[in-house]
């Protein structure tokens, strides 16, 4: 599992990464956190995007699983970070099995949009129900790490790292498994991979399944990297297109790419507003259009190109 | 024609379009080994016949059972892992992928079903059984190359070979040489044929011509307005007053 270029650097990647957070000021581990929190769900992302599916409405089980969190501490008083981390995971991957029986029959604009319309319709029931926090959200006490409360982000930090090395490293086995592999055969014939005996409906299942449960995953780290939920960060339709931006920009050839775009996001979304309050969008907007001219292949491609170069 | 208990036994097999039939009064016995030509005008029913017994097409009527299962009511993906499977007349293969990508993925999925899907792909065992493949269907020259940008011949090549790695014991290929030059359909064949028979497979081909018929099958379904007229050997045939006049189209 770990014996491939991509397990190494994913590994040793993590490793200089949590050792150097020591070091770093706060405000780049905060970026590092929000980035890596994200890209579980771009991670995700990039395995539909690798079967030609274009979700256009994840952010319903990223909300999903920061909201999980938000009410786990504020109604039963869930304070542990792997407990909330977990339970949003779990509630996101229930809800994609379930919504992946119908998500399974549906290609193209239909799926893209098909889950953008159960995405909005989480997002309306949130804003319109005052117990769940309406359109201000909740405000989320500190993590605790096996009962201790940590002093500063540098512990939730190296659990975020983590869970990103561990999920990247798990996705990356998963891409070499047979059924992980069926990403491309899928998006060139549907009918073949059903002749040679494999069910189309089944993989993209799994597929689904897997990206609802990072995604939640996603979204519970970031509620308490935060320190707060709310439907217009969480679960509107601009979130799942941050998402599905971020993965155009990270670019769908590894699974360490979608570590690199989401911090690439942070970045450039952060500077952007420092230079253009009024008209961040702008910077990222021709950010985007840029990448589709000349990466369509996103920030890996430029990546590999430089790396197939040296070597 | 072999004396062995058929492995495929079809009755009164009925496919309707609304009003228009398709498909009627089908009966067959197909023996393990035989390799039998389907021949017939466009839309005679042959690729009818053929989609329906391999589950892409639901009869109306009738029953298909093969080594005494019964088939109707099965999707392709059922009818694939009860041992029969299918080429088609557009090869039906990953174009963006390469030839040795191809053969990789129909060959894992033929050994990793069920859980086992979950193994790593790649092993030495599968990249053995790869090679054996690019050697006998002649594909080891393309292996490298990317689908798209390969010959119709090529690609029939591979979607036949794909068809074959998860050893069934009925073949359907569904036009073989069609877009396949005349100067090329004899070397084609020669390398599918000595293939399938190595596998010992039994054959079920759509064919229009003449010479390939003739030559590599050994009992000829002839089809007409969706029935079969004819159920004999290929010189009988060939020679037969309603085959010559529906079929091949030459007055006796």
């Amino acid at each position: 599992m770990l014996r491939d270029t991509t397990s190494k650097v994913v590994l040793f990647g993590g490793i200089a990464i949590i050792l150097l957070g020591a070091i770093m000021p706060n405000w780049i581990v905060n970026q590092l956190m929000f980035g890596f929190s994200r890209a579980l769900a771009i991670l995700g992302l990039l395995v539909l995007w690798r079967t030609g599916l274009v979700s256009f409405g994840h952010a319903f089980y990223f909300g999903l699983g920061a909201y999980t969190v938000a009410i786990v501490d504020i109604q039963l008083g869930v304070t542990d970070v792997f407990v909330r981390l977990f339970g949003g995971a779990i509630i996101a991957g229930i809800a994609g099995f379930i919504i992946g029986f119908i998500m399974r029959n549906y290609r193209d604009i239909f799926f893209a949009m098909l889950n953008t319309a159960i995405s909005m319709v989480l997002y309306g029931i949130i804003v319109k129900t005052e117990s769940l926090g309406s359109t201000d959200g909740f405000a989320i006490s500190l993590p605790t790490i096996f009962g201790i409360a940590p002093e500063t982000k540098y512990p939730l930090f190296i659990i975020i790292t983590m869970i990103a090395m561990i999920s990247a490293l798990l996705i990356n086995f998963y891409l070499k498994t047979t059924v992980g592999r069926l990403t491309t055969p899928i998006r060139d014939n549907e009918i073949r991979v059903e002749y040679l005996g494999f069910s189309v409906a089944h993989a993209i299942h799994l597929k689904y399944t897997i990206s609802a449960v990072l995604a939640g995953g996603a979204g519970a780290l970031m509620a308490m990297s935060l320190g707060q939920v709310d439907p217009d960060s969480m679960i509107n339709w601009t979130v799942s297109g941050e998402l599905v931006f971020i993965t155009i920009l990270s670019g769908p050839g590894n699974v360490i790419a979608p570590f690199i775009g989401s911090l690439v996001f942070e970045v450039l979304r952060t500077y952007a507003f420092e230079l253009a309050p009024q008209a961040w969008q702008l910077i990222v907007g021709a950010t985007f259009l840029t990448v589709i001219f000349f990466l369509p292949g996103g920030i890996w491609s430029l990546i590999a190109k430089l790396g197939r170069k040296k070597s | 024609m072999t004396s062995a208990a058929p492995i495929l036994q079809v009755r009164d097999l009925l496919k309707t379009f609304g009003a228009v039939v398709a498909a009627k009064d089908i009966n067959i016995d197909v023996s393990k080994g035989e390799i039998v030509g389907i021949i017939g005008a466009n839309g005679a029913g042959k690729t009818c016949f053929v989609n329906m017994v391999t589950g892409y097409l639901a009869p109306t009527a009738g029953s298909i059972v093969f080594e005494g299962t019964e088939l109707v009511g099965k999707g392709p993906r059922e009818v694939t892992h009860a041992g029969i499977s299918r080429s088609f007349q557009v090869s039906q293969v990953f174009h963006s992928m390469t030839v040795e990508e191809n053969l990789r993925i129909a060959l894992a999925i033929a050994e990793n079903r069920g859980v086992n899907a979950l193994r790593l792909m790649e092993s030495d065992a599968l990249e053995a059984k790869c090679s054996d493949v690019l050697r006998r269907y002649k594909l080891e020259p393309h292996k490298h190359m990317t689908v798209s940008v390969l010959s119709q011949g090529i690609r029939k090549l591979l979607d036949i070979a794909m068809a074959v790695v998860s050893e069934p014991r009925i073949l359907l290929l569904d036009e073989p040489t069609s877009g396949i030059s005349v100067e090329e359909k004899f070397d084609f064949m020669d390398v599918v044929m000595g293939a399938l028979k190595e596998d010992n497979v039994t054959v079920l081909f759509v064919e229009h011509d003449m010479e390939i018929v003739e030559r590599y099958v050994s009992r000829v379904l002839a089809f007409y307005q969706g029935e079969i007229i004819a159920d004999m050997a290929p010189d009988k045939a060939l020679a037969d007053n309603k085959v010559r006049e529906f079929v091949i189209g030459k007055r006796h």
